[in-house]
């Protein structure tokens, strides 16, 4: 059985729930047969691709539907032997280039030329050209974005390419001004629930509201993650009655944890347990970057409001470092000792001034 | 030669027609190398490929196929696209190659940046210097594309199309283009809106960026009222950020529409200004690399917040 999130996932244009006018384009888009290239972009969860295999299906008929993952070695340029995953059907191909680390620029440059200098065999199909879907696109290096915008113009004939990104900004603009910019929002409260609402429905039980509504607080408008904490109650507790509690990610409450040290105490020995904790995040391959969101979002909830923009200043500047930087244990502790310095000095401050 | 400017200003269009030019339809394969960052350009292609096309001594053809007459000068070009992004090694090799084989082949480099060409190979082109396209030249090409395609467009279309294309003529056709896919498809065939054009361009709405500096303290007309007083700024300002990367706007998109707002802004004075542009540089530079957009779109707002209040 598979989970939810895939059972239930919209296969045509129709189907989807909201975005109607989203939709409407994309389908326009893909009957005119003048179809562009195209940049989907938005936050997790909001439907990126679902959108995409819906136009695909629009685009191409059920032959999408037959999927096949090849295993494809490219030879970088130091002769070293890169192992990529494609998902490929008879009409179109999917590629993660960051899979391939620096060198997605030799991935992007050989399998775009292949797939560009061949034509469409199949005398069946609807459309002249093959689509090509680069997932992760925000991840490519600017070398590989270089390569992809001459390509883009080349072969605009016989191919089309689809690129999937949390935001543009990491993209250059000259790919930018190339691609037909498609935002997909996170799905409002209304929304989710309606959502919702119909997976329980075809799932064959009643969901109520409440329950619906505190997914959704939880879940802030990642709509993957609500179906599956939504999956996860109904396994708990077949009739979602009495009171639910809904599980947080271990690493979550473990953040949380690590905020409360903070904020209880501040001396070296504290900052010791910290970095203990931090290390044990870091091992269980958590991405810094939420490390330090959730903490510090833990942290700011819990200090005095002349504080807070403070604490998110420094929660900004050390994740930039951390970004620049190689080691992220560094930037995190900095980040931990600067608060604690801080808060110290916050009370310091009311004090003194108490005793005027 | 070496051309540069910003992107969409015809470098590349102005290069390929030039060739064709002085070349004709028939010399033009033998003529003519074309490179760009999509092929290669390691400092083993220059060395090998581009070395040994502008080795070889181009034959004359004295008639072309189509009866037209053509200059057909006796040197070959070669056009590397897109150059600054060739490797710092690849140029130096380019340049003695350059010198070498003057008398036959011509270079073209096209680029962004002048400043990413090494200057040994900057020396030995003469410079063009590629503007943004102004505002008539722009809106007549326009103009002439849409009569050409028959699409109904009127003036403040035009405007829209020049405004979010900021002097990039590609970026403004695609626009175009879309939004007349987008409207001739519908049922029945709709007008193109400035919305529209909008939309397109991924640029946030005027309601929304409104809403947003707002909230950071900012007036905007005097006759609406800042709805939530009774909450403490630092969670209005972080529910208002979180709401707008929800709706999934871009993060780059949202700081260049709050420095055009904050820097035409008619009551803040300079000092407040240039403080609010020392942040969004800051950020700028932070994004760049690859920072995360929420915490940086947050602390730009709190850092507004602060040097207005």
């Amino acid at each position: 059985m598979s989970l939810w999130v895939d059972q239930y996932r919209p296969r045509l244009l129709e189907d989807l729930h909201y975005h109607h006018e989203l939709s409407v384009r994309l389908r326009s888009l893909a009957s005119s047969g003048d179809f562009p290239h195209m940049l989907f972009y938005g936050p997790s969860g909001a439907g990126k691709k679902t959108r995409i295999t819906c136009t695909l299906k629009q685009l191409f008929g059920p032959g999408v539907d037959k999927l096949k993952i090849d295993q494809r070695v490219f030879l970088s340029p130091s002769k070293r032997k890169l192992e990529v995953n494609i998902v490929q059907s008879n009409f179109h191909i999917e590629i993660t280039p960051s899979e391939a680390g620096n060198y997605d620029r030799v991935v992007i440059q050989e399998l775009l030329k292949e797939i560009a200098q061949t034509q469409q065999v199949d005398l069946n199909a609807k459309q002249r050209f093959k689509v090509v879907i680069i997932n992760e696109a925000d991840s490519l290096s600017r070398d590989a974005q270089a390569a992809l915008r001459r390509t883009m113009e080349k072969y605009m004939s016989n191919m089309r390419i689809i690129l999937c990104a949390n935001s543009t900004s990491r993209l250059i603009a000259p790919i930018k001004s190339r691609c037909l910019l498609m935002r997909v929002a996170a799905p409002s409260a209304k929304d989710m629930q309606a959502v919702m609402q119909y997976v329980s429905k075809r799932a064959g039980f009643d969901l109520p509201l409440d329950v619906a509504s505190k997914i959704i607080d939880d879940s802030s408008g990642n709509l993957r993650k609500a179906i599956l904490c939504l999956e996860a109650l109904k396994m708990q507790s077949p009739d979602l009655s009495g009171a639910l509690t809904i599980a947080k990610p271990d690493w979550e409450t473990y953040c949380h944890k690590v905020a409360d040290l903070i904020i209880s105490e501040q001396s070296p020995a504290r900052v010791m347990e910290v970095r203990q904790k931090f290390y044990e995040l870091l091992s269980h391959c958590i991405p810094p970057t939420i490390i330090l969101k959730t903490v510090a979002d833990r942290v700011v909830e819990r200090v005095d409001d002349a504080i807070k923009p403070d604490v998110m200043h420094w929660a900004a500047v050390y994740e930039v470092r951390m970004r620049i930087g190689s080691k992220k244990i560094y930037h995190l502790e900095a980040w931990v000792v600067k608060v604690m310095s801080l808060y110290k000095h916050f009370f310091y401050g009311m004090d003194l001034t108490g005793f005027d | 030669m070496l051309f540069y400017g910003p992107p969409g200003t015809g470098k590349t269009s102005t290069i390929l027609a030039l060739a064709r030019q002085l070349f004709g339809p028939d010399n033009f394969r033998n003529r003519v190398l074309e490179l760009n960052a999509s092929d290669e350009r390691g400092i083993s292609i220059v060395r090998d490929k581009i070395k040994n096309f502008a080795r070889q001594t181009p034959r004359a053809q004295a008639i072309s196929s189509d009866g037209k007459e053509y200059p057909c000068p006796p040197y070959k070009i070669i056009i590397l696209d897109e150059a600054d992004s060739m490797t710092q090694d690849a140029q130096g090799a380019l340049r003695r190659i350059m010198e070498t084989y003057a008398r036959i082949t011509r270079f073209c480099l096209v680029c962004n940046y002048v400043t990413r060409i090494i200057e040994p190979l900057a020396s030995r082109c003469s410079k063009f210097r590629f503007t943004p396209l102004d505002h008539s030249a722009s809106s007549y090409r326009l103009a002439h594309i849409a009569s050409e395609e028959k699409i109904q467009i009127n003036d403040p279309v035009l405007e829209a199309l020049i405004y979010t294309s900021a002097g990039d003529l590609r970026r403004a056709i695609t626009y175009l283009q879309s939004a007349h896919r987008l409207s001739s498809s519908t049922q029945p065939p709709t007008q193109i809106t400035p919305q529209d054009i909008q939309e397109i361009a991924g640029v946030v709405p005027d309601s929304v960026m409104r809403d947003f500096v707002m909230s950071l303290g900012i007036e905007m007309d005097t006759d609406m009222q800042v709805d939530a007083v009774g909450k403490p700024a630092f969670d209005r300002i972080r529910g208002k950020v979180r709401e707008i990367i929800r709706e999934g706007y871009s993060a780059s998109q949202i700081l260049s529409q709050i420095h055009d707002t904050v820097v035409s802004h008619p009551t803040l004075n300079a000092k407040q200004k240039s403080n609010c542009a020392l942040i969004f540089a800051e950020a700028d530079k932070a994004l760049c690399d690859g920072a995360d957009e929420e915490l940086w779109i947050l602390e730009v707002a709190l850092r507004v917040h602060k040097a207005i209040g």
